[in-house]
Order: structure tokens, then C-alpha cells, then sequence
């Protein structure tokens, strides 16, 4: 672990610094220029608990018809030994989550089990001991935003659609894309890697894969920063990278706007085998690493859909993407 | 308005009054601008000590009159078990304590704070009495002692024009050891002092005189016994001698106890009784003189301020004032070069310890108990504990950390450690606890760097508030606070780019 942190830690030395005008040319958006401009502009607080909640995201998508991975059993009181073992011992695989976890932090994929034992995904092995702690610090709130008691989710692992398999090392790639508006303006993969340790980090050195909003190709794939042709772990080039269903998938992002209500908003994504695109979580302060991945700023896009007319603004869905996917197109070079 | 402008515009508006208020200080009410002015302030203290014998107990001590050029800032009075009171009589000012019965030895103790102001010693027309008692030389006294005592004062006499230059001469005989006359006065008055002899030529010759009795301000100094000079009336005026040199006047850094009257202290009740003297100085700033003084007459934007309460408290708002300037430090960390912490304003806590503690104790300590805590937290972490109680054992494992950290340095003779103290152990706690957490889920990398990123802006917040300049405009001018409210609230409206982004886009940049 500390080997790579050297590399990284060099690179960031030997990239340097660019000057911040440059970044203004090329439409780069920073930090501060998100939480003012569009976070605290377009979304609305009153309706975080939609996003901020996933009880509260998987109700909304049902509503609104958006598929998501399927809810087995939600404890919202802390759950006794018995409870959380008769929902998890007729099951082969699940995973755990905190309803309100913040980054990724306290969820739990079980792949398979052996005998008593289960089965993480990473191959390593834990009791139903481990399971039942977790449980209890999920409702403890140790993963949630200010320490406060938590729900516990138990879901269905998501039959994962294997088009990504090569891509992917020990994880579950997944997709964001940025909505502004109900128009999708970015998208990216992200990939885990043995170096991020099968997260979906980037800054935990998981690769992110630009993808064409045109297309569901991928244009441009970046690792701690470095532009990359291949995955590191399985040497697969990423240019013959194609989303499958990429309308589908843009068309479900999208439609997550009326779902939330929320001006800036990002998805993630996941691919099923059998049902296609599934939304796995909204988030209402999207990180900025999909401007890295697609080696794209996001600001130029954004102004864009800010100077349309109140007309455009109020298409329906299959308008907002047709018109995303025409004006967002990366040999566009938005 | 849209909110952008309403920002800008309440900004200025604080930054404005603040600044304001801030001149109107200076200006007016003559804050210092700058640390570093300071004044001596004398602390004097009295002690009485005597033997008491078993029966009632009263002692009198004379208090120092106000000297014009001495300031005097506070009193203090302590004595356990006597009752206390301040009495006036005859133009002076008597501390009296009173005890129904008291046996074996007491101490008794008057301090005060003084600062000495430029000006006259003296306030010329002075209301004390001129009647000369003339001495009874009679039958008792013997004949050489009598005629060397008429032989001096007729010498005196001869060689002056006026009192003042009688005073001088006499004092001048009453020094000079050659003088026949004067070793055989000595002689027969061997208990007295030069006053004493000075005295009583003075009131051979009919001038009216007086012994004016005080102390030397000099630091540092223990178990003095007051110091007496010589004051005389010449018929318009009094003027003030210093007896071993002759020469008119109170020496600088005299201090004044008591001018004329009667004696010292006055006992009843007791024996062996003595009255001695210690006197320090201090280096104090000149605002809390000009505090101190000025407190008869305060300003309405005084009295309604933080001055206003026990020095105690002020201390305490010492440390509070402090807080916005750390937790500038943190936004201006944040937003404009972009550092993870753990926990927002921890690092403020953390900076407020190390003030405390000194840097490198804290730094240490801090290090020492996150790795101890740390190493604890993984293994309570094994036994399925609920987070509550598992954060509460953290919180007493902390303390047990705490105290050991002080016992052990205290018998390694590391005084400074005990200070360990002054940390938020709560704090401490769920930054261990979060610490673990991240650990867990994202290794130990990013430990070390939000622990880094944490203690970084915690030594940089500490260099900040314990710089000189901040720490002396926070404390006397709080309405700066405005100003920094403003400026904080410009910050919340920057939308450029963070240090750290500059590196972390430079890929975007073909």
C-alpha cells in the first residue's frame, strides 16, 4: 500500500501545477464553482432526503418506474440475531448497505458462501458473526453523515451483465452519468483495479473511462490521473469498450430528474444481465473526477443547457436525451 | 438582491462597523494599535507578623496614602480567621483586623499593585500639622549630650541662610563621622536612627518635621523594612530629604506609606510584632493598566465588553476569541487550497491544545495517544461491541492514555507533558474511532494523510493564534471579529479553483 502511495505521491509532485486560467479556458469546474453554482442553485435541500436516503431512493424509483436491484428485507430498527439470520440464511449471495452511507463506506457484498462461511467478493471469507457487527454498526450510524442511526438494507447482488468482466478486476464496474436539468451532460465507467483494491474509486486508483454520450463508446480512460490505453490488471484495451443498451441507460439517468426533482444530479449505474440498466444510487454532489475520466471540462456543457429557453427545459425525456446525445457527442468537442 | 450582493453588501457593512469601532478604540479611548507597550507594575506586599497571646487581637496598619505619582491598581487583603475592616482616621487610612482570641504566631498580609506615572511625588498644600514639639532636654539628658545637640543645630545655623539649607547642613554634620559633636549624640541615642537624631535637632531648632516612611521599588525584593526620609516646613512649603545624602527631594521609584502621623502598626494583644516588605515587578501590558485605571470612569463600549468580567473569565475568552481566527485558518485551507481533515474543525481543537501544551509537546502527545487509541479501537473492534459503548471505551482508554502519559513523564521529571490535559478527549475519541474506520475502508494512506492533512492545519492554525499581533487584536479589539465574519463570508462566495485542483486537472490540460 505504501509503494503506491510513493508513485502517486511522485506523480502529483511531477505533474505539478497548472495555472488556473488555463482551467478557465478549457472549461474545467472546480470545487467551489459546483457547491455555489449548481449545488446550492439547483438543488433544492428539502429534497435531499430523497437521494441522501437509498429506502428512500429505491420507494421513489418504484414510483416512477426507474428499475432498481431488488430489496430483500430493510431493518429499520436494530435487528435481532434471529431476524437478520432468517433473512440472510435462505440466500446465496446479498449485499448489505447502510441506507444513508456517504462515499461507498459500509457496503457488504457476500458472492457466495461455503458451509457456515461467506463468501466476500474479494474471495475472502467471513462468518455470520461478521455479518451480524456489521448489521450493528450499519444501525449504529458509524457510516452515516454525523454518526446518526442508520437503516440496514439487504439486497439482491445484481446478476451483473458480464460485457464488462475484462474491464474489471475483483469488482463491480458501475456507470455515472451527470443530469443537469434532466439533460445528461457526462458520463463514465468505473472500473475497479487490484491497485484500488476492487473499489470504484478513482482516487482510491480505480480507472475511469470516459464514455461518448453518442455513442456508449468509451473515449479517453484515466488511472491516478495518467491517461491509460489498456486495464492495467487484465491488459484489455478500452477502445473496443461499448456500453450495451446505451439508450436505455442515458434514458434512465435522465428520467431521474423528475424522480428527484434534483438541477444537478448524478447517477450510478449498474448493468443487469437480464434487466437491463438499473439505477443503484442517486447522488446530489456528484464528485468531479467524470471531468479527469473524460478528459472534458464540465462547465462549457452546463452553461449550455443554463442558456436554453424555458421550451427546452421542458421536454420530456426522449427530447432531453435525443438532444444530449446530438449536442454532447465527443467529436463534438464540447 | 440577489444573494451574491447581499453577501458583499452585509460584508462590508460588518467589516465597516468593525473597523470602526476598532479607530474609535484607538483613537478615543487610547487602545494600543500594537502589542508590546508595557509598563512596570509594582506589586508590594506587607506582612505583619507578630505573636499573639491568647486574648483578644487588634492590629492596626497604616495603608499608603495616594502618592500622586504612584497609581495604586488593586488591594488585596488576606487573613484567615481575623475580621477586617478599613477605618479613616485623622486623614490616614488604617487596616484593622480584629480577632476575639488568638495564640502564637500570625501572619497577616496587605498587597497591592502600583504603577508609577511621571509628575510630582508630592501634593504641595498639605494639611499637616506644623506644631513643633520642642524636646525636654532636661535633667535625664547629659550635659555634653545637651550642649553637642545646641553645638550642631548653632553650626547648622550659621553656615545656612534658610530652613532648606539648615536641613542640608544638619544632615550633612549628622553624616560625617569625623564630627566630635555628632558620634557623642550617636552615642547616647544608640537605638535611634539618623531620622530619629535628625528629628529631634530639627525640633531643638523649632522647625516643624516630620519622617515620611516608605520602600525603595526594587525587584525582587524580600523581608524589607520600610525606609524613612525627612520632611521639614519652612514656613511656606514642606520639602522632602533624603537623609544619608542631604539632597531635597523623594528619590525616584520611592514609594510613599506613610507621610507623617503616627506609627506603623499599632497591636494590641500580641508581641514581637514586625512589619516587613517584598516587591516584585511585573511587566505589564500598558492596555491592562490603562484598564485598571480608567476604571472609575468607564466607557459605555468598556463596560459592556469583555473587560467587563473577572480576570478569570477574561482568560478563559482569551482562548474563545481565538477560535474565528482557527477557524478562518480552516476555511481559507479548505477552500482555497483544498486539504482533507478529519472532521472539519478538529484541527481548531487540536491548535487550541497545542497553545496549551507548546507544539512540539503536543504534536508528540497528539501522535502518541491517535497511535495507542488506534491500536486499542482494533481490537475492541473484534468484540462486537455496540458503537456507543465502543466509542465510550475509546473515550476511557483515552483517559487511561491521558494519565499515563502524566504520571509517567511527571516521574521522568517531563513536567511539560502533564499538560496533556488540555486535550479534547471526546474529540480525541471519534478521531481515533473515524480514523480506524478509514483504515478499514480505505487504508492506512489516506490515514495518514487526512491524520496529516489534520495536523497540518492544526500547526498552522496554532502559529497563527499564537502569533502576537492576533492574539493582542482579538483580545482588546473583539469587534475585529466583524470584520473577519465579513471576509468569511466573501470566502463563502469563491468559485475559482482550489490549490489542490490545479494539480488534480492537470491532466484536462493537453
Amino acid at each position: 500500500m505504501l509503494h503506491f502511495s510513493f508513485k502517486h505521491m511522485i506523480n502529483k509532485v511531477r505533474g505539478g501545477v497548472v495555472s488556473p486560467l488555463t482551467l478557465n479556458d478549457i472549461g474545467v469546474l472546480g470545487m467551489n464553482a459546483r457547491n455555489i453554482n449548481y449545488i446550492a442553485r439547483y438543488n433544492d435541500r428539502k429534497k435531499y432526503p430523497i437521494v441522501d436516503d437509498k429506502l428512500n431512493t429505491k420507494h421513489a424509483a418504484k414510483k416512477a418506474g426507474i428499475p432498481v436491484p431488488e430489496l430483500i428485507e430493510a431493518f429499520e430498527t436494530p435487528a435481532s440475531r434471529k431476524r437478520v439470520m432468517e433473512v440472510i440464511d435462505p440466500l446465496w449471495q446479498f449485499v448489505i448497505k447502510p441506507a444513508r452511507g456517504s462515499g461507498g463506506k459500509g457496503i457488504l457484498v457476500i458472492a457466495g458462501r461455503n458451509g457456515d462461511k461467506y463468501k466476500k467478493i474479494s474471495g475472502s471469507e467471513i462468518e455470520a458473526l461478521d455479518i451480524l457487527r456489521h448489521v450493528n454498526n450499519i444501525h449504529s450510524g458509524l457510516y452515516s453523515l454525523g454518526g446518526k442511526p442508520d437503516r440496514v438494507m439487504v439486497e439482491s447482488l445484481v446478476d451483473f451483465d458480464p460485457v464488462f468482466q475484462s474491464y474489471s478486476f475483483e469488482g463491480v464496474p458501475d456507470i455515472r452519468v451527470i443530469v443537469f436539468r434532466g439533460f445528461p451532460v457526462m458520463a463514465m465507467l468505473r472500473c475497479s483495479t487490484h491497485d484500488s483494491d476492487g473499489k470504484a474509486n478513482l482516487h482510491q486508483g480505480a480507472v475511469g473511462v470516459g464514455i461518448d454520450l453518442a455513442t456508449g463508446n468509451s473515449c479517453h480512460a484515466v488511472q491516478r490521473g495518467l491517461r491509460i490505453n489498456r486495464h492495467p490488471d487484465t491488459e484489455v484495451h478500452f477502445d473496443q469498450l461499448k456500453v450495451p443498451g446505451w439508450y436505455d441507460l442515458v434514458r434512465l439517468a435522465a428520467s431521474c430528474y423528475e424522480m428527484t426533482d434534483l438541477g444537478y444530479l448524478g447517477c450510478d449505474i449498474v448493468l443487469d444481465r437480464a434487466r437491463g440498466p438499473l439505477l443503484l444510487e442517486a447522488n446530489a454532489r456528484p464528485g468531479l473526477a467524470i471531468q479527469v475520466a473524460n478528459g472534458v471540462g464540465l462547465r462549457r456543457r452546463l452553461k449550455f443547457i443554463e442558456e436554453l429557453d424555458e421550451d427546452m427545459l421542458n421536454k420530456n425525456v426522449d427530447e432531453r436525451v435525443a438532444f444530449s446525445m446530438r449536442e454532447f457527442a465527443a467529436d463534438k468537442g464540447f | 438582491m440577489s444573494p451574491r450582493v447581499q453577501v458583499y453588501v452585509i460584508a462590508a457593512l460588518l467589516a465597516l462597523i468593525g473597523a470602526g469601532l476598532t479607530a474609535y478604540k484607538h483613537f478615543e479611548l487610547g487602545f494600543p494599535l500594537l502589542p508590546g507597550e508595557y509598563r512596570t507594575v509594582w506589586t508590594i506586599e506587607a506582612k505583619v507578623g507578630f505573636d499573639a497571646e491568647g486574648g483578644p487581637v487588634k492590629a492596626a496598619l497604616t495603608l499608603p496614602r495616594e502618592q500622586r505619582n504612584m497609581e495604586i491598581l488593586g488591594e488585596t487583603f488576606s487573613s484567615s480567621g481575623f475580621g477586617f475592616y478599613i477605618a479613616r482616621e485623622n486623614d490616614e487610612y488604617r487596616a484593622i483586623w480584629t480577632r476575639r482570641s488568638a495564640e502564637g504566631a500570625q501572619s497577616l498580609f496587605y498587597q497591592l499593585d502600583v504603577y508609577q506615572t511621571p509628575g510630582a511625588a508630592l501634593e504641595q498644600p498639605l494639611n499637616l500639622s506644623t506644631e513643633v514639639q520642642k524636646p525636654f532636654l532636661g535633667a535625664r539628658e547629659q550635659e555634653a549630650v545637651r550642649l553637642a545637640i545646641n553645638s550642631l543645630v548653632q553650626q547648622a545655623r550659621e553656615r545656612s541662610s534658610d530652613v532648606e539649607s539648615f536641613t542640608t547642613q544638619l544632615l550633612f554634620e549628622l553624616n560625617d563621622d569625623g564630627n566630635q559633636d555628632r558620634n557623642l549624640v550617636f552615642r547616647h541615642y544608640a537605638d535611634s536612627s539618623l531620622v530619629d537624631v535628625a528629628l529631634l535637632m530639627l525640633a531643638t531648632a523649632d522647625i516643624p518635621a516630620h519622617r515620611i516612611r516608605g520602600l525603595y521599588l526594587e525587584d525582587d525584593r524580600r523581608r524589607l523594612t520600610p525606609e524613612d526620609l525627612l520632611e521639614v516646613y519652612d514656613g511656606r512649603r514642606w520639602i522632602v530629604f533624603e537623609p544619608n545624602s542631604g539632597m531635597p527631594g523623594v528619590p525616584e521609584n520611592f514609594f510613599i506609606w506613610q507621610r507623617g502621623g503616627k506609627s506603623l502598626l499599632d497591636l494590641e494583644g500580641g508581641r514581637n510584632s514586625q512589619v516587613t516588605f517584598s516587591v516584585i515587578a511585573n511587566d505589564v501590558p500598558a492596555r491592562d493598566v490603562s484598564m485598571r485605571s480608567t476604571s472609575q470612569d468607564k466607557e459605555a463600549l468598556v463596560d459592556f465588553s469583555i473587560y467587563s468580567l473577572p480576570i478569570e473569565q477574561q482568560s478563559i475568552f482569551k482562548l474563545i476569541l481565538l477560535v474565528p481566527v482557527g477557524a478562518l485558518v480552516v476555511v481559507l485551507l479548505r477552500v482555497f487550497v483544498g486539504l482533507r481533515t478529519s472532521g472539519t474543525f478538529m484541527p481548531v481543537l487540536l491548535a487550541i491544545a497545542f497553545i496549551e501544551t507548546q507544539l512540539i509537546t503536543g504534536l508528540s502527545i497528539f501522535v502518541l495517544i491517535l497511535v495507542l487509541g488506534l491500536w486499542v479501537r482494533f481490537y475492541l473492534s473484534r468484540l462486537n461491541l455496540l458503537l456507543v459503548s465502543r466509542i465510550a471505551a475509546v473515550v476511557v482508554t483515552v483517559v487511561l492514555i491521558m494519565g499515563m502519559i502524566s504520571v509517567v513523564s511527571f516521574k521522568l521529571g517531563i513536567e511539560q507533558a502533564l499538560t496533556v490535559t488540555f486535550f479534547p478527549m471526546i474529540i480525541l475519541a471519534w478521531t481515533i474511532e473515524r480514523m480506524s474506520i478509514v483504515w478499514e475502508e480505505d487504508g492506512p494512506y489516506e490515514v495518514i494523510v487526512q491524520a496529516g492533512g489534520s495536523l497540518l492545519v492544526a500547526v498552522l492554525a496554532w502559529w497563527v493564534m499564537t502569533n502576537r499581533y492576533v492574539e493582542h487584536w482579538t483580545f482588546n479589539f473583539p469587534e475585529l471579529l466583524l470584520v473577519l465574519l465579513g471576509f468569511i463570508l466573501v470566502i463563502g462566495n469563491y468559485t475559482g479553483y482550489r490549490l489542490s485542483e490545479l494539480m488534480r486537472f492537470r491532466p484536462l490540460v493537453r
